[in-house]
């Protein structure tokens, strides 16, 4: 089946574009003069206009989060199992936006765009941008669309940190906040991990100091490697033991596979690729390779490692909170090692210490990071649960 | 409702800040956040129950009460509710201390296990009562601490808690002046309004 236009997708889609010849002053000082922004919408915007959703993305996401851009796109976008007709962010109640970032490779004006100051690919000379920069360009975009508050800003991983950079920045701006798989800044672990994905970018021959655009290449091996190393991390030891032991032999269960199937049945007694878990993780890395601008990966990992809302609070990040009314869901899941449920109960804690309104559910889940991607019940529950009693509120039909 | 929160939605003043150690449904912090405009936060474990705190605009919190409420700061609420839950804790008179070092006052209920049936029971049959209003066997209950309203007096005391009103009534609500007179023996549920010596 190519592509699914089943109810509960929102079925083709067109990402739209605007150019916004406004300067942005980003975090670091330098100016960006002007930008284009690509973006898609789906469900319709009422009258009033309250009834909006911007959806953020994650490290590797963009502006395609749901149904299909034609009928044999084999893919849905990103985020096709949470947004759609009766689904946890339901467009037949929401208006939703999603966009693509600054420093993207979508559209978005971003590394791989030509300056148009020199002619040339922005490549390595593109600002760093950070969680803040973002944040304010959806708030240009969100102007542009005549939009003065969002019922909801929603995200998962990065998405999430944008999700509570939103509260922070423009408190006035949203009337709930739902955060999922986040963490309150990345740990020196989080760190490491995105440092080796750099290196593995950096040092790749092709990578021409950035410049390789100007050179006709790439670097495929750097950024295969960076996906494969990012991959592991957003799965968990028990997900990979499922979905890469299944074979079942007469000694041996599925418990006791470790998840150590073989891709050709037997050992190469060679360094080839012996196991699917190699196999798989080859294939993940290459696909994203073809697919995603090496300086933009190198610029949403900074916006990651850089990402701390409390260093204008003296380290304090409930001060951060203590302004607005917006009220927070929180999600987190029990496998997730990258950003686990100890770092989404720190803002828990955070948000309680500042007063706020707050709903925290801890799910139950094999899958790892990647689970705020998979339809999970529990989690859809939740999130459905919420953001259908916030559409109720909002039309004013709420018991 | 159920009884024990039909009387103790009387103690909350308006826009006050709840915390509720046990929320279940969150239908008193619903009820609150409507007539009161209460502004609470459900502490619940309970998947289905969360689920429905959520449904009804209840702000709730996935957090094990036996892990302790140290994430919560002191003085940060008007009132901190125990309602039914004193009984299934690890430690309850931990619990309580936390209970009035983050609110100005505590609520608590509990079911009396010095209730003339709970003795009549335990005098008759020789075995740990079990009934409708307590329906677990001793093995698989999840009330691992229960007391009498003696036994909560006395800790009260202990504690140098002052006890601003206690009520004992029946299931279904009813107290009579003979549950005042004997509350220890007469009472099903104790309903306790508590506040920091």
């Amino acid at each position: 089946m190519a592509t699914d236009l089943s109810e509960d997708s929102v079925g083709i889609v067109e990402p739209q574009q605007i150019h916004i010849d406004e300067p942005l002053t980003l975090r670091s000082g330098k100016v960006l003069p002007a930008c284009d922004i690509v973006y898609e919408t789906y469900g319709e915007l009422n009258a009033e206009k309250t009834n909006a959703i911007l959806v953020c993305h994650a490290l590797s996401g963009d502006h395609h989060a749901a149904g299909y851009h034609a009928d044999d796109e084999k893919k849905p976008g990103w985020w096709e199992t949470c947004i759609g007709p009766g689904k946890a962010i339901d467009t037949n109640l929401f208006f939703v936006v999603s966009m693509n970032n600054l420093g993207g490779c979508g559209g978005t004006t971003g590394p791989a765009s030509v300056n148009p100051e020199t002619g040339k690919y922005w490549g390595p000379d593109f600002p760093v941008v950070t969680v803040r920069d973002w944040v304010k360009s959806q708030a240009m975009l969100m102007d542009r669309l005549d939009i003065t508050k969002w019922a909801a800003v929603v995200g998962g991983s990065l998405g999430g940190m944008q999700v509570l950079r939103w509260a922070i920045s423009y408190p006035d701006r949203l009337a709930n906040a739902v955060c999922i798989a986040a963490a309150p800044k990345l740990s020196a672990q989080n760190i490491a991990f995105n440092e080796v994905a750099r290196q593995s970018i950096t040092t790749d021959p092709n990578f021409h100091d950035g410049y390789y655009l100007e050179h006709g290449t790439y670097p495929k091996q750097g950024l295969t490697l960076a996906r494969m190393v990012g991959h592991i991390t957003y799965l968990s030891d028990s997900a990979m033991r499922a979905k890469f032991g299944k074979t079942l032999t007469d000694f041996e269960s599925e418990a006791s596979n470790f998840g150590r199937d073989l891709r050709s049945g037997k050992l190469s007694f060679g360094f080839n690729v012996d196991f699917q878990v190699e196999s798989y993780l080859h294939y993940q890395g290459e696909r994203f390779s073809a697919n995603f601008d090496a300086n933009t990966y190198l610029l949403m990992t900074k916006a990651l490692d850089y990402f701390d809302p409390s260093v204008d609070y003296d380290g304090d990040l409930s001060k951060a909170f203590s302004y607005g009314n917006c009220k927070f869901l929180l999600v987190s899941f029990s496998t997730d090692w990258r950003f686990p449920p100890e770092r989404s109960r720190e803002l828990v804690n955070d948000l309680l210490n500042a007063g706020r309104e707050v709903t925290y559910v801890e799910v139950e889940a094999d899958q790892g990071h990647d689970a705020f991607l998979l339809p999970i019940p529990r989690y859809i529950n939740a999130f459905k649960g919420y953001l259908d009693r916030v559409h109720e509120e909002m039309s004013g039909n709420a018991s | 409702m159920r009884p024990d929160l039909e009387i103790i939605q009387k103690w909350i003043e308006p826009n006050s800040r709840v915390l509720d150690l046990g929320c279940g449904d969150g239908d008193l912090l619903h009820y609150l956040k409507t007539t009161k405009q209460a502004r609470g936060i459900g502490l619940e474990i309970d998947e289905e129950n969360i689920q429905h705190c959520i449904e009804n605009g209840v702000n709730v919190i996935e957090q094990n009460l036996d892990q302790g409420l140290s994430n919560f700061q002191s003085n940060s609420f008007d009132t901190v509710l125990l309602a039914q839950t004193l009984q299934a804790l690890s430690n309850p008179d931990q619990l309580i201390d936390e209970m009035l070092r983050i609110g100005e006052k505590g609520i608590i209920t509990f079911p009396n296990f010095g209730n003339w049936k709970s003795r009549l029971y335990l005098a008759t049959k020789g075995r740990m009562p079990v009934s409708k209003f307590m329906p677990h066997q001793w093995y698989d209950t999840p009330n691992i601490h229960f007391c009498t309203v003696k036994d909560f007096d006395a800790l009260c005391r202990d504690k140098n808690i002052k006890v601003l009103t206690r009520t004992v009534v029946d299931s279904q609500l009813k107290g009579s002046w003979a549950m005042k007179s004997w509350p220890n023996f007469l009472g099903e549920i104790a309903i306790y309004h508590i506040t920091k010596d």
